[in-house]
């Protein structure tokens, strides 16, 4: 079963990432771009659960426990297959 | 003095601090591996030092932060046992918990080393009774991601209950954005459990007190930890 966890940084969040990456996209003339926020995505493959809700419960566990910091970011889990 | 230097995989500022406590104390401390599980039998200062643990890979400090041995140092400070954080140390704490907040990616997204000025805000902790309250020292920093952010309601705390320790400064004490190096803020460059027995700071005092490096500036926290611990047994 493939799972993709998506982290992102919550509103508010300065991010000076995201920021330069929107000025480069500016100045390689990349138009009508207004904001980029930056995150993470995680590919993950899970092994012998089938169950949807069993899985969803596990990633949400994964991301509070380790690949989200919920200070800051926030996450969305998703079974993809 | 009984100090403790916790080291993970990637650390690289261990042996600075090791040398530093060595050099203060007149101990030399014990470097505890990260996958240990209990800390050295009377150990009575928790030193998380500085360097990349892992890479820096995912966040800085968060999969350090959940090590073995961290179990045992949350232990140990709910029991009211002294630990310092430095730099990758400090991240280490908040990740895990022990600290409020997170260092982020210094606002103009450079890595900065350099030395910096701080201002000393409290001399009653037994983290800077070395130093006098409104002194500046001077001290290095090394860190692409020391700008610390925490939401409205957690920095109104830490600025009401006094937890905030050191700030970026001018060299004569002023708080001003332009040497707030990395947008941290309130340029808070070191903080404070609600308890008072854990600090957390971006700099690195240890790599300040030798007077053949040029500073001394940063013997002072370490001085005043021994007098502390000293007086405390």
């Amino acid at each position: 079963m493939k799972a993709r966890v998506t982290v992102t940084l919550k509103t508010g969040v300065l991010d000076p990432q995201g920021k330069a990456i929107e000025g480069a996209l500016r100045s390689l003339g990349v138009e009508g771009v207004t904001s980029v926020r930056q995150g993470k995505v995680f590919e993950i493959e899970l092994d012998g659960t089938t169950d949807r809700a069993k899985a969803e419960a596990l990633l949400k566990q994964a991301a509070d426990k380790l690949l989200a910091n919920t200070v800051v970011e926030n996450y969305r889990v998703e079974v993809v297959g | 003095m009984k100090a403790a230097v916790l080291v993970f995989p990637g650390i690289n500022r261990e042996r600075d601090m090791a040398r530093t406590l060595r050099l203060v104390s007149g101990a030399a401390p014990a470097m505890v591996w990260h996958a240990e599980t209990d800390l050295p039998k009377g150990t009575d200062l928790v030193v998380v030092p500085g360097g990349f643990s892992y890479g820096d890979y995912l966040r800085c400090g968060a999969i350090a932060a959940r090590s073995p041995i961290m179990t045992a140092v949350h232990e140990f400070a709910s029991r009211g046992g002294l630990v310092l954080g430095v730099c990758n140390g400090f991240q280490i704490l908040c990740e895990a918990g022990l600290l409020p907040g997170v260092l982020m990616r210094n606002s103009q997204l450079k890595f900065i080393c350099r030395d910096v000025y701080l201002r000393v805000e409290r001399s009653d902790t037994p983290f800077t009774r070395g130093y006098n309250a409104g002194q500046v020292v001077k001290v290095p920093v090394a860190h692409g991601e020391g700008n610390y952010i925490a939401d409205g309601e957690t920095i109104a705390r830490l600025e009401g209950e006094g937890r905030v320790v050191f700030r970026y400064a001018s060299p004569d004490g002023m708080i001003d954005p332009n040497w707030n190096h990395n947008g941290a803020m309130n340029a808070i460059a070191g903080i404070l459990n609600e308890r008072g027995n854990v600090l957390g700071m971006m700099p690195h005092p240890e790599n300040h007190v030798e007077a053949s490096i040029g500073s001394t500036d940063g013997r002072g926290l370490f001085a005043g930890l021994v007098d502390h611990l000293a007086k405390a047994a």
